[in-house]
């Protein structure tokens, strides 16, 4: 059996999760913390993904990161090598499709910190982003850890997004949602049940280690 | 020195009231109590000194700094306050020791400074030997404490206190009260306390301000104003007074006398000034104040007999209710001694008798 699209995808699944969780700390600190204009537009696009269908996300990326498109000359002019269609683009795709799913969870998690700890750090003269990094976030490590690990198998199982930007290129762009689809279009019917076996048991091992996260009842407010 | 003037208000929205708060007074050195029902605006105006809420009007002066200014747009983020600021729960971070909690406040202090005064302000609220514990692990005396310490360490112009002693068991109260005494005494820190706690703003109070609707009623020290309420509102908030609607019928300035018909009931009372014959007026007399006896065979002149129509009994006192909804407080041990009277004889000393 070739172990290519298993060990793809979780390669991808870890790279996307640290951009995820890097954006969705952003996002979440900005929607929950700051007030400014448009805050309302930058929540609605956040949850966008969400509701748009994967192909028309697809769409969407490959018009804004397309080879013709001016950020793919960019990004060819600088690396050698077109984006789309390589394994980059799977970990956009991946990204795209858990970012904002973990941008709610985050956003759901910190605004859950009693507020009582962070006027208490405001009034000891503690500067917003310190607040941020050393009072909210310890205070919900664990719903972030939890939400982590979901949007860990959330990227592994992208498929939409990932077939319209990477493609399914066997032993380069691949992914195990895409090969599982190749084997079944191609009458591979063992093949297609050992992927789905493999997917469906990091699926449960995940939830049960998210599950297993819930914040302890000292952290709680 | 802290000058305080501020207005916000709030729209009714569903089944909640709306709600105006229009309150100007100052906090000087000691211990300033804001006192008030529940509802009256406290807890609010200390958000908005602390900075934690933004109000629709006013300015707030500290040390001649200006934190507010609504008309010019300035609005100091809390960060910028100096103001420190105790919560009911404490608020220490439950994931820092009680060291880390103070050092953490004191981040932005160079490091040698920052662990000499975060070692000497342990030392000296007594959490060294503890200091190590996160605040789950100690008893709630010296979270108390520990967050005294920590609201110290970034040396706050005003200490802001919401209700620190909710919850407090007497002997926590009263170490509570010690420190309160060591912040004005030692660290010569302004404070300004809400409480709802008649007792614990006599205690505390140097200056009170009576918060009533989300308006200062009165002023002054707590005895000025348990001498004089300004108010009925006042009066009954303090809950010490009975509040009489009387008329006057004779006014005698030479005599500094005058009289006073109340249900029926003729009063004699000190001479009124700027008051006229015939104006309705409420008195206030403090049930501490009236003279209650059991009636012994016939009443003698000038005294008012009336029937005991229910008593209740506190720690230290008696209350007793007469008809006409007078309450009249007894120490205990003189009206157990005479507790199956009906008829009581009441005398209303002359000076007792205020007129709002």
């Amino acid at each position: 059996m070739d172990y290519f699209p298993l060990v793809l995808s979780l390669e991808v699944a870890i790279a996307a999760t640290a951009i995820s969780l890097t954006i969705a700390l952003l996002v979440a600190w900005a929607l929950s913390f700051l007030e400014f204009r448009g805050k309302d537009l930058l929540d609605a696009a956040i949850s966008l993904p969400l509701v748009l269908p994967p192909t028309v996300l697809g769409y969407y990326l490959l018009i804004v990161l397309g080879r013709e498109s001016w950020l793919g000359r960019v990004w060819e002019s600088l690396t050698g090598s077109p984006l789309v269609f390589t394994p980059k683009a799977a970990v956009i795709a991946a990204v795209v499709h858990s970012a904002p799913l973990l941008t709610k969870y985050l956003r759901a998690a910190i605004e859950s910190v009693d507020p009582i700890y962070i006027k208490a750090a405001r009034s000891l003269g503690l500067p917003e982003w310190t607040i941020y990094l050393r009072v909210v976030l310890p205070l919900c490590q664990r719903a972030i850890a939890a939400s982590a690990v979901l949007a860990f198998a959330r990227s592994l199982g992208d498929f939409g997004v990932t077939i319209m930007i990477a493609g399914n290129i066997p032993g380069k762009t691949q992914t195990l949602s895409v090969a599982i689809y190749d084997a079944v279009e191609s009458g591979n019917a063992s093949l297609a049940r050992t992927l789905v076996l493999i997917v469906s048991a990091i699926g449960l091992l995940v939830v049960w280690l998210a599950n297993r996260m819930n914040p302890p009842q000292a952290l709680r407010s | 020195m802290l000058e305080v003037r501020l207005q916000k208000r709030f729209a009714p929205a569903g089944d909640a009231a709306g709600f105006e708060l229009n309150a100007q007074f100052q906090v000087g050195a000691g211990t300033t109590v804001l006192f008030g029902p529940s509802g009256s605006g406290k807890s609010l105006t200390l958000d908005l000194i602390a900075g934690f809420s933004k109000p629709d009007g006013g300015r707030i002066l500290l040390n001649d700094r200006l934190l507010v200014d609504v008309g010019t747009g300035v609005f100091l983020p809390p960060q910028q306050r100096g103001c420190g600021y105790l919560f009911q729960r404490h608020a220490l971070f439950p994931h820092m020791s009680l060291r880390e909690n103070l050092a953490f406040a004191a981040t932005s202090l160079p490091k040698l400074e920052r662990h000499r005064k975060v070692t000497q302000l342990l030392e000296s609220f007594r959490l060294t030997e503890i200091a190590g514990r996160k605040p789950n692990e100690v008893s709630g005396g010296q979270r108390q404490r520990c967050s005294i310490a920590r609201a110290l360490v970034v040396e706050p112009a005003v200490l802001l206190l919401d209700e620190p002693s909710t919850g407090l068991d007497t002997t926590l109260r009263h170490e509570f009260y010690e420190i309160l005494a060591r912040l004005r005494d030692e660290f010569a820190v302004p404070v300004l306390l809400v409480t709802h706690d008649l007792e614990e703003a006599f205690i505390l109070a140097d200056q009170m301000h009576v918060l009533i609707d989300g308006r200062v009623a009165q002023s002054g020290s707590p005895r000025e104003i348990l001498n004089q309420p300004a108010s009925a509102g006042v009066a009954n908030l303090l809950g010490l007074f009975n509040l009489l609607p009387a008329e006057i019928k004779q006014l005698d300035p030479g005599a500094n006398r005058s009289k006073l018909k109340w249900n029926d009931v003729d009063l004699e009372g000190p001479y009124y000034p700027a008051r006229l014959l015939g104006d309705r007026v409420t008195v206030c007399v403090r049930r501490d104040e009236i003279a209650v006896t059991p009636k012994m065979g016939k009443a003698e002149k000038g005294s008012l007999v009336l029937t005991l129509e229910a008593a209740s009994e506190t720690a230290r006192t008696a209350l007793l209710h007469f008809a006409g909804g007078l309450i009249v407080e007894l120490p205990l041990e003189e009206f157990a001694e005479n507790r199956h009277h009906r008829e009581w004889t009441l005398r209303f000393p002359t000076s007792s008798l205020r007129i709002l």
